[in-house]
This record gives C-alpha cells, structure tokens and sequence, in this order.
C-alpha cells in the first residue's frame, strides 16, 4: 500500500514542519513567517534577478574575449555598487532556489499536490527545471574558470542523453572552438529560460484568486537587506578566466546551485541522469498516486442565488464565475462552480448573505452551499447544541477543522461547531447563538497566513471587523465575541482564549448584576 | 465612548514582532540563512581534479567509411527496378563504426568503439571520452580505425607527451591534418 506509506511519511514531515514553522512565527509572528510567504519570496528573487541581470546585461560584453573582462570590471566600481549588483544577482538565485524547493516541500507536506490543485502542482514542477537551467547558464557568461567547469560539465552531462549525433562537449575543446555564437547560445539560455520560467508562472498562479507577487514589506525588506549585506561582505568575484587547455584543480563552487556537477564527477553521467529524471517523474506522478476521495464542492441554489458576487470575490481558487441568470432577460448574474477548481472549502457559503439562521425557512437554505455540512445542518448542529448546555453561561466555539485540534479541549460549557474552513462560517451565525442562549462566541481560525485554503482566516477576520462582506452585523454583542487564531497542535492557545472569553464573559455577568444592584439601591 | 460599530474584536495573537526577543529572534534567523547562504555559495573548495593529475580527452564525431565496396549492377539486375531507381553504382548505406584506442606507458587506458547512429547505421558516429593520467613524460599510442573493409587503413599515432598539472591533452582525427592530432 504505496499511498499509506506516503501518508505516514508526510504526516511526520507535516508535524516536524509545523514544529519549525512555530519556531519562525514566535520570531516573526504568524503574518510575516517566511515560511508561510515562500512562493512570494521566490517572486521577490525573481524580480531581483530580473532587476539586476537587465542591469547587468546593460554593462556586459556578449563576446568571448570581452565577457570576463567586462565581468571582472563590476568588482571595481566605486563605492562597491559594481559587488553589490552582482552578488545581489547571484545571492537571489540562490535564493530563488532554496525557496523554489521548500515551497515544493511545503505544498506536498500539506497535500496540495492533489485534488483541484493538481493543476499548481503540475504547473510548478517544471518551473524547478527552468529554475536550474537559468541559474547555472547565468555562471557561463563570466567566462573564467568555474564557468568552463560548469559549461563543459553541463555539454557532457547532456551528451549522456541521445540527443545530438555529435557531442555538445565537443564545442568545449579548445579555446578557438568556443565562437561568439556560442555566447549567443549562453545568453539565450540566460535571458530566454527566465522568459518561460515567468510565462510558466502565469500559469502557475493563474486559477488562483487575490494573488501576491510580493512577500509583506517587512520580510521583503529584510530579505533584500540581507542579500545586500551579503553581496558587499561575501563579494561574488571572478575566477582566472577560462582556458580550455587546463582544468582547475581548485574552484570555489556554489554548493546550492551546482551540487549536479559534482555529483556527477563522484558518481556517473547515468546515475545523475536517471536521478534527475526519476525525481522529476516522481514529482509529475504524485497527483496521480492513490489518494483520499475529493472533497465534495460547492452547489449553488439558484432560487436563493441573489447574484450579489460576494461568493465570486472570495473564492480563493478563482472557481466561481457570474454568468447571466438562464432565462432572465434582466441584468440578473447568477453564482456558477466550476467543480475541476473548488477545493471544498466553503469561504463561499460563509460570504453568502441567504446563509443567515435568521431565516425561517426550514430546511434553511442559501445561494451557494457546501453538500458535506450545508447552513441548514450548522444550524441544526448549533440549536440542538444550545439546547442541550446547562452551563450558566454557555459558550460557542466556531473552529476551523485544519487549525489547532479542538476536541481535546475539556470544556463542559462549551458547544463546539466544526467548520471546514472558518470562512465558512457566515458572520450572521455568531450572532444568533448570542441571541439563542450562548454567552459568548470564539471563533478559531488558522494562524494568520497559515490559512489551509489561503484566505479563509483572513475573510473571517475582515468579516468579524466590519472590513468586509457579509459584516458581522452592529447588532451583535462585539464584547462577548473573541477570534483565535491557532494552528494544528497549538491547542494550549486554543484552551487558553476560551478560559479567557470565560471569565471575560463572566466579569460582564458580574458588572452587569452591579450594576442592577445599584440601581436598585 | 466607543460605539460596538467601531470597536475592534478582540484577538488573542499579535500579527507581528513585538518584543526585543521577537527581533533578537529574527536577527538569529536572518543571520542563520545568511550564514547558510554565504558559506555553501563559496564553500568547501571543490577540487575538480587532484593537484598531480591531467586530462586526456579523447574526441572523435564523423561519418565511418562504407562498410562495404560499391558495385556496377548489371543490365538484368538494372531491368528489374523501376526506371526512376536504375542508379548503376549501389553502394552500401551502412556505415563503419570508429574504434579508438589508447595506449600510455605500454598500459591500455582507453578502447571504445561507437556505432554508427541512425537506424540503417548510416549516421555519423562518435566518441567523447576522458581520462584522468598522472602528470609528467608519458609515451602515448592513438589507434584509430573508421572502416571495417578488409585492408582498410588503421591510423596510429605514437609520442612522447610531457603533461602539466591540469593539463587538458585533446586526442581528435582530422585526415586534412594527417588522421590523429593531439591538441
């Protein structure tokens, strides 16, 4: 049984990630934790190298004699800026890749290579291999030593594949067989592969809604400063140049960029080759290997459909489109799932104004709804919960069934909902357990950026404020209302803002019943 | 006095850094991939080759010789093919495989023979191959064959070759330039 086997591996991955993920949020807090931006910081690389390489280029001589010098030249600009523009460069790609390769860690540790984002996964995966192509054809156009050994390294390494009748390390013999066309060929492998790495990655964020192209300022700041820093304290400085009659017998290579290369020289062109190949075919084929059944996905009501497009702006993963109400000739939009992007998140049924529990209807309906636990259900669930409390002051927990674990918690007091993602929940539901006995509500979400579908913690949280639709109404007793946000296994937080709503809520009792006293005197 | 409309709910987590252990902590974590970058970006020294040691590369890519010898067909051979196909020389479209070997100090280090590519073999054939040799005075032997004919030439070069520390020797075959060249 491959697929249980895999399940068992990542979930010790996943706790041991989390782990350290914890360690980054009590440094940077939740919603600057690197480590929940790593997509963006490999765009923030990206734009970096792109900054500095069209800066670069602007300054390099594209010949075979000219390329070293004008390389060599950037070391002695004034005021270091010649050290700063190319370590910032190279520095960037380095990490581009290390992040390029978390991201991939993380995203498969949570599952994400499956279900509807099958398509991220498999849109992704060959953006490593332009990642790679990029970054080592960018070491060729020093032209001094360590970019013979790559280049010759790279011809042999690519001739182990029956590709060409005649070597590619053949154009590597001698100096004189190295032309200035060639050097077009490094720099169309340097400029060209980064063009399809950024037309992949169009793809690559396409079906995603409220996309980020930039990490938060304050972790992009700190990231640039410390790739500057290290450029002007670890300067990236030339070789000798290149001389295809010798081979150097020392180099200062990039561990993190061209760990192929001797990897090969220790082992084989074979066992690097099918390495690489078997990786990547691994990559391409965890989609398609034996996984839990898809989560059921949203279904809109069109008779409880209003067309208001709150569902629309919300989805995460762009699957709801408006489209014309049938056989309305009105300006009439009517809400339309497309089922290959729905994630079964159901952020849409919590931005639906129809699922309010106000509504008499019975069974309770609304305009877009998840199958697997629809408003009517949640209402249920949450009447017969209150009904069944004989705590003073009863409490509701509204928890997100991917944050911290809320069925560890002892609370008598306590009716606990969960949700499947806290998005789902409609803001008009705290409200009216309020109304219906409960003395206060929680409402737990993920940690911030941490949200399983993106942004479901971060809806609940504009909802709860007021910042955005449907609003949690003016009406509803903000005091005896609290958010949480708590990641998987941090239940001690989870534990902790529930026995602090309890006492709040408690103390409001207290103040209350003071105050009718002394009314009374 | 704040109206329930502007009050803020009340969270229980701070979004950001808010202490000087939270910045200590992130100037730990900052430096560690700093650290992790700026040495693995330049450090261990790799050594692609030992400080004693050369290269002999040996480089050969060209079409082998027919592998066998054309012939005049004769007038009931020509009659039966059709009349756009009576080319009265045939010639085989096979190829001959290139075999290279060489010899240092008396002591083989490299025999390779490549065959012809393509799926009738009448492709170019080639071989790319090297070797790492002590450095110093080596006496070396090339032999080179591109046609299994009975009585074809065999190419052979023999030489004395003194070699540096890294020193790249390129053995290829050029006929405008005698057959074996060592570069």
């Amino acid at each position: 049984m491959p697929g249980h086997h895999t399940r068992g591996l990542r979930q010790r991955g996943l706790n041991g990630w989390r782990s350290i993920e914890r360690v980054f949020d009590s440094a940077f807090g939740s919603a600057g934790n690197p480590l929940r931006h790593l997509g963006t910081l490999g765009f923030l690389a990206l734009w970096l190298l792109v900054l500095s390489g069209v800066l670069l280029y602007t300054v390099f001589d594209t010949s075979v004699q000219g390329a070293w010098q004008s390389v060599e030249r950037l070391a002695h600009w004034p005021l270091g800026t010649g050290r700063l523009l190319r370590g910032l460069h190279r520095y960037s790609a380095d990490l581009l890749l290390v992040v390029v390769f978390l991201h991939i860690l993380r995203e498969w540790l949570h599952g994400h290579a499956r279900g509807a984002r099958r398509f991220h996964w498999l849109t992704g995966v060959p953006l490593l291999v332009f990642c790679f192509i990029s970054a080592i054809g960018g070491f060729w156009l020093a032209w001094d030593q360590l970019s013979q050994y790559s280049a010759v390294s790279t011809a042999e390494w690519l001739d182990g594949l029956p590709l060409l009748a005649s070597p590619l390390a053949r154009n590597f013999l001698s100096d004189a067989a190295v032309s200035d066309r060639m050097f077009s060929l490094f720099i169309f492998v340097h400029v060209g592969v980064p063009l399809l790495l950024l037309f992949g990655l169009w793809f690559h964020i396409q079906r995603l809604a409220h996309v980020s192209v930039l990490p938060p300022r304050r972790l992009a700041l700190g990231t640039v400063a410390v790739l500057a820093l290290l450029a002007l304290g670890r300067p990236i400085l030339s070789a000798p140049p290149a001389a295809l009659d010798h081979l150097p017998a020392t180099l200062k290579l990039d561990w993190l960029l061209l760990w192929l290369h001797p990897l090969t020289d220790a082992t084989s062109r074979g066992f690097t080759l099918g390495l690489a190949g078997a990786g990547l075919l691994l990559l391409l084929a965890l989609p398609f290997l034996p996984q839990p059944a898809r989560a059921a996905v949203a279904e809109v009501d069109p008779d409880h459909c209003s067309g208001c497009t709150y569902c629309f702006a919300d989805c995460p993963y762009a699957a709801i489109t408006m489209v014309p109400f049938p056989g309305r000739e009105t300006t009439h939009l009517l809400a339309e799932v497309d089922a290959d992007l729905c994630v079964g998140c159901g952020i849409c049924a919590g931005s639906c104004p129809s699922s309010t529990p106000f509504r008499r209807l019975e069974p309770l309906r609304t305009g877009i709804d998840m199958p697997q636990l629809p408003v009517q259900a949640l209402r249920t669930q949450l009447r017969s919960q209150l009904s069944r409390l004989t705590a003073k002051e009863p409490l509701v927990m509204f928890s997100c069934c991917h944050g911290a674990d809320s069925t560890r918690l002892e609370a008598s007091d306590t009716s606990r909902l969960d949700l499947l993602c806290a998005g789902q929940l409609p803001p008009s539901f705290i409200e009216y357990a309020l109304r219906h006995g409960a003395a206060g509500v929680l409402v737990a979400t993920c940690r911030e950026g941490g949200c399983e579908f993106r942004l479901g913690e971060r809806w609940t949280s504009e909802r709860l404020q007021r910042r955005r639709e449907p609003q949690l109404r003016a009406q509803a007793a903000l005091a005896r209302i609290r958010q949480v946000q708590a990641g998987p296994g941090e239940e001690n937080v989870l534990d902790k803002a529930l026995q602090g709503l309890r006492l709040h809520v408690q103390s409001l009792s207290t103040n209350a019943r003071m105050s009718a006293d002394d009314f009374t005197h | 006095m704040t109206s329930p409309t502007d009050a803020p709910l009340p969270q229980s987590r701070r979004s950001g850094p808010t202490g000087p252990l939270q910045w200590f902590g992130q100037f730990l974590l900052y430096g560690l991939f700093a650290l992790t970058i700026g040495v693995f970006t330049q450090w261990p020294a790799y050594h692609p080759i030992a400080a004693d040691e050369a290269v002999i590369k040996v480089s050969v890519a060209r079409l082998g010789e027919p592998v066998g010898e054309c012939r005049r067909l004769s007038e009931e051979e020509l009659a039966k093919l059709p009349p756009n196909m009576r080319d009265p020389i045939q010639c085989p479209r096979e190829r001959s495989p290139l075999s290279m070997a060489v010899v240092l100090d008396g002591k083989s280090v490299l025999e390779r023979v490549a065959q012809p590519g393509g799926v009738s073999r009448d492709g170019a054939a080639a071989i790319y191959e090297r070797v790492v040799v002590p450095v110093g005075e080596h006496r070396i032997t090339v032999r080179f064959t591109n046609d299994v004919r009975p009585g074809a030439r065999a190419y052979e070069h023999e030489s004395t070759v003194s070699l540096t520390p890294g020193q790249v020797l390129v053995i290829d075959f050029d006929p405008e330039r005698g057959g074996i060249v060592l570069l």
